[in-house]
């Protein structure tokens, strides 16, 4: 056989090459927050997955900024449902320290829990708006599109709390529904989401 | 230029293709071998820890210290800055259960937090030095390179500690400082990492 020699650009629109292996962590979507109300992954739309593709899902949070004092949060919407309202039941606890060094706690959060709630889940203790505020974190959504079991997430999210805290909030539960979950909005319970990144990865 | 036409074979060798790579990439691998301080420094032995990426994650994995009770700790260098004893906020609680199934605890420990501190952090508490004896975890950075916000962090590290226990520890906290952080250093409270494998990854956003 004879060789064939390949310059920089000889296969670039190969779209997959069947040996090499891509990774299991595969980046689907990134939202850029502009004093945003709602951040809103809809399956189908502007790119975004979030079906039977795979069975877990990873949202990552990069430095949100707050308008307000608000809480950060997340709500979903069932496939060919109306709202981001689904039934949850959740736990939240959170574990704090002030910069002056005089206050601190590990709690479970009662107020900031759900049993069969459809309000916003939230997933932080309340930002500061200081300009220097930030919010980061994961959250894990396991199989969204089953249409036989309950959808469990996890979520860890770090944030400058209001009065200068460095705070965790640890939150679980899950969508207390068989119909499959294909649409994610995160917001705050007051004021905007002024900037920062959510991205969303599929997890093969 | 003539259109030329490759058959399987043609690149079945290949091994790499950047562009197709996942979300989750493998920057640079560590060992330790009776080491005091394990560095992932930005533009040294292939470490990158600027703005290439938006997360960094850091997996420490069957660290073996030489002296018992002792902590993995770590600290950060902002960039042209001079030393690790960046200014931190930080809470610790950890959850433990001994060997003979006797006693737990999940609490807040304030021994091992620091406000407005620049001491080395605790990620691991308690490491005990028998041959068997290690700790894994994993540390999360986001965004250091921001010179806007601070810069948070998370942790988990489990040890079986110096009393046979498992103690998982969780912290948390962020670096309050707007300069970009890019050097960090991990270190046992006393002696030296004898043996354990540190990595750190970037998570594309791209």
């Amino acid at each position: 056989m004879a060789i064939v020699k390949l310059n920089d650009r000889g296969v670039r629109n190969v779209s997959t090459f069947g040996s090499v292996g891509a990774g299991s962590m595969v980046f689907i979507k990134k939202l850029t927050a502009s004093t945003s109300g709602t951040l809103d992954f809809v399956d189908g739309t502007s790119d975004v997955v979030l079906d039977d593709t795979y069975k877990e899902y990873i949202f990552t949070f990069k430095d949100i900024h707050g308008s307000a004092t608000g809480q950060f949060g997340f709500q979903g919407n069932a496939a060919s449902g109306s709202g981001f309202n689904e039934t949850m039941t959740t736990t939240n606890f959170r574990v704090f320290q002030n910069e002056a060094g005089t206050d601190s706690e590990l709690a479970y959060v009662a107020d900031e829990d759900q049993a069969q709630g459809t309000g916003l889940t939230l997933i932080a203790q309340t930002i500061d708006t200081d300009n220097d505020s930030n919010l980061v974190g994961y959250l894990h959504l396991f199989n969204p599109s089953s249409t036989t079991f309950v959808k469990h997430f996890i979520s860890r999210i770090g944030v400058m709390k209001s009065g200068d805290s460095a705070a965790n909030t640890f939150a679980a539960g899950y969508f207390n529904t068989t119909s499959a979950i294909d649409e994610i909005q995160f917001k705050f319970n007051s004021g905007n989401i002024d900037a920062g990144d959510i991205c969303l990865y599929g997890i093969k | 230029m003539g259109l030329v036409k490759y058959n399987n074979l043609s690149i079945s060798s290949i091994s790499d293709v950047s562009a197709i790579d996942g979300s989750m990439v493998l920057i640079k691998t560590i060992t330790a071998s009776s080491d005091s301080t394990i560095d992932f420094v930005d533009g040294t032995d292939d470490v990158v820890l600027d703005n290439t990426y938006p997360i960094y994650l850091f997996k420490f994995m069957s660290v073996h210290g030489s002296i018992d009770f002792r902590h993995l700790t770590f600290q950060g260098n902002v960039a042209s800055g001079s030393g690790y004893n960046e200014t931190m906020t930080s809470s610790t609680f950890y959850a433990q259960h001994d060997e003979a199934g006797t006693a737990t605890a999940l609490t807040y420990e304030a021994d091992y937090d620091q406000a407005q501190g620049t001491a080395f952090q605790a990620i691991v508490q308690g490491a005990g030095a028998d041959n068997d004896q290690a700790s894994s975890g994993e540390l999360w950075l986001f965004n250091p390179s921001s010179t806007t916000f601070v810069t948070h962090f998370f942790a988990i590290g489990n040890c079986s500690t110096d009393d046979n226990k498992i103690r998982s520890l969780h912290t948390s906290g962020y670096f309050n400082l707007t300069g970009a952080i890019d050097e960090i250093q991990f270190k046992m409270s006393g002696g030296n990492i004898d043996a354990g494998t540190f990595k750190l990854y970037g998570i594309k956003d791209s």
